[in-house]
């Protein structure tokens, strides 16, 4: 024992530099990340800021029969996995369709130039896209309204409209990310092996043909990945960008589990319902990550270990 | 390739028209921002599509240097991008250095609990209570600390240093350096490409910062720019018809909405077309494999 104990300090003491440059991003880790996950016991107290997470009293499950009594739950679960649904289906096979139509460009000027301008709205901020929003689709100077005025059609009020909520949500964030997200696809597109493409073209397949025979094929693995990790936020739909869209009138489709925390958690003070709450869409995730690799596993494929 | 059949020329075209199209949209909004923040709003409404104004008026603009609230903002913002980029890159580095040995021992142990934060996350009112319990609430270091030090840039740094060739370090060792000044003198200095792409990307998100500012300040004079923007530009309740209010010389609001979006977004607008050969360098360290 003691000779291992002392081989073991000799070991550490000849990487000591090393050992003492992990402490600082360690701990970091420790305090930002793990710490925030003790946290989640606040779920099962009855917390209160004074006593602090040891001294509030335990009380199980209450919480969550509570939420599963709440009507409102149930409406900010809708709200939550429509919204997410409809992003994962409009929003995921648009980056992957741009890489491969950025990828048949021949001029590689114009492919960088264009690429450029699609990764912009990625950097600006969702209060920013937000602010340009509430601006033109103002039912007072918003050049929508000033068009459809034109037309002699009284001007809508899009944000207050709970029916145009969805469309505008998936729509501004498929403008916003699609760019900045073909990104990973056209790294893979890159690393596939071009004689493939030499010899497609050798047996007179098109470029339709190659895209779907070659092309398709060699980034799977890769869109299976972004596949299982995007499930892995089926219940997230991005406190910003939600945030600068919400508004009183259209709060009955805007309210989804990441608005709600912050409006019952950190607005209402109610600390235990609001950590119940994150908890709940956290372990959803989980779960949706876990098993939608397991499926990708079952069918043969990569997943993400 | 020989004769490009008909088939091919009209795919091409067709891919080069939507590309251009869906480009053309990316940009457009800022475009129009950025010209109707120097166009009058009469004009504004006669014309509103048309992006070159008959007349400049940078009224907008002289009316919003003059709000305290968008410079205390502006003042805040730098001072999180600055000090958050500094401790995000040194963190980086002298975590991700030891971390790219994979001889060291505990390596994958403290790997494998880095990596899982990528997967769960204690939620909003636990972080807010830790940043409560360190006695962060209402201190610009809110905005700085929570985000310094993220899993999936650290193992993209890790992969980096890891593809860097091991003989360079050897002869160094061999001439009697330590790891401080291995990775001091030559790690970083290799590292330069995956250091700027990081710098530019923290250097957004921080700029960029919202969403903790809401939880994490309650005092105006600690805001950064974005919370200001949001109150100026899109709820117009509370800060904003005040300042709005005194601000009445003739330009109007939508005017000086327009004019706020542009100066707020100007530091990335400006530094965005250099970025350009930074993506390509962000996109080689993504597809190294770890």
């Amino acid at each position: 024992m003691a000779k291992n104990l002392r081989s073991a300090l000799r070991y550490v003491d000849k990487k000591k530099y090393l050992y003492i440059m992990l402490i600082p991003g360690v701990l970091y880790f420790l305090i930002f990340n793990y710490v925030p996950m003790y946290g989640v016991l606040i779920a099962f107290k009855d917390f209160n800021f004074n006593k602090g997470i040891l001294g509030s009293a335990w009380i199980g499950f209450e919480n969550f029969r509570y939420m599963f009594g709440l009507s409102d739950f149930y409406t900010v679960f809708w709200n939550s996995l429509i919204l997410s649904f409809l992003k994962l289906l409009f929003g995921f096979p648009f980056p992957i369709l741009l890489a491969i139509f950025l990828n048949e460009m021949r001029s590689r000027t114009y492919q960088r130039f264009t690429q450029t301008l699609i990764y912009l709205p990625h950097f600006i901020s969702w209060v920013i896209i937000g602010g340009i929003l509430v601006n033109f689709l103002s039912p007072t100077w918003g050049v929508l309204n000033i068009f459809l005025g034109q037309l002699g059609i009284d001007p809508i009020f899009f944000l207050a409209d709970e029916s145009y909520f969805r469309p505008i949500v998936v729509l501004s964030s498929i403008w916003k990310d699609s760019g900045w997200e073909s990104i990973i696809y056209l790294a893979a597109i890159a690393s596939v092996n071009t004689e493939l493409y030499e010899a497609a073209s050798m047996d007179g397949a098109g470029r339709l043909r190659r895209i779907w025979h070659i092309t398709l094929p060699g980034i799977k693995s890769t869109i299976i990945v972004l596949l299982i990790l995007r499930l892995g936020h089926i219940m997230n739909n991005g406190f910003e960008q939600i945030f600068v869209l919400q508004n009183q009138m259209n709060l009955g489709v805007s309210e989804v589990f990441e608005t709600y925390a912050y409006r019952v958690g950190i607005l209402g003070g109610r600390f235990s319902f609001g950590t119940t709450v994150g908890l709940f869409t956290s372990v959803i995730g989980l779960i949706f990550l876990l098993a939608s690799n397991r499926v990708a596993k079952w069918m043969k494929e990569d997943g993400i270990w | 390739m020989g004769i490009r059949s008909f088939k091919d020329k009209l795919f091409d075209s067709l891919n080069y028209t939507v590309i251009t199209i869906f480009a053309l949209v990316c940009l457009f909004p800022f475009l129009y921002v950025a010209a109707f923040s120097v166009t009058s709003y009469t004009e504004y409404l006669q014309h509103p599509l048309k992006l070159i104004p008959y007349k400049l008026e940078f009224g907008a603009y002289k009316q919003i240097f003059e709000m305290p609230v968008l410079w205390t903002g502006y003042r805040n913002t730098i001072i999180i991008t600055v000090a958050g980029v500094a401790l995000n890159i040194f963190l980086m580095l002298i975590t991700a250095y030891p971390l790219s040995k994979p001889d060291l021992k505990g390596r994958n142990v403290i790997l494998l609990m880095i990596t899982f934060t990528m997967f769960f996350n204690g939620g909003l009112i636990p972080n807010f209570y830790l940043i409560r319990s360190l006695d962060l609430y209402n201190t610009l270091w809110s905005l700085i600390l929570p985000g310094a030090l993220g899993a999936y840039n650290l193992i993209l740094m890790k992969s980096f240093i890891q593809n860097i060739p091991s003989s360079l370090e050897e002869s160094a060792q061999i001439d009697g350096a330590n790891e401080v000044t291995i990775l001091a003198k030559i790690i970083i200095p290799l590292s330069k490409p995956a250091i700027a792409t990081f710098v530019i990307f923290h250097a957004v998100t921080q700029w960029n910062t919202f969403f903790n500012a809401i939880i994490y300040t309650s005092k105006r004079d600690l805001w950064p720019l974005m919370l200001i923007v949001r109150d100026l530009v899109v709820d117009g309740g509370g800060v904003a018809r005040d300042v709005m209010d005194a601000a009445n010389s003739g330009v109007t609001e939508f005017t000086i909405k327009m004019a706020i979006i542009i100066f707020s977004t100007l530091p990335i607008l400006l530094i965005f077309p250099f970025m350009q050969k930074y993506f390509m360098k962000g996109m080689l360290i993504g597809s190294i494999k770890g």
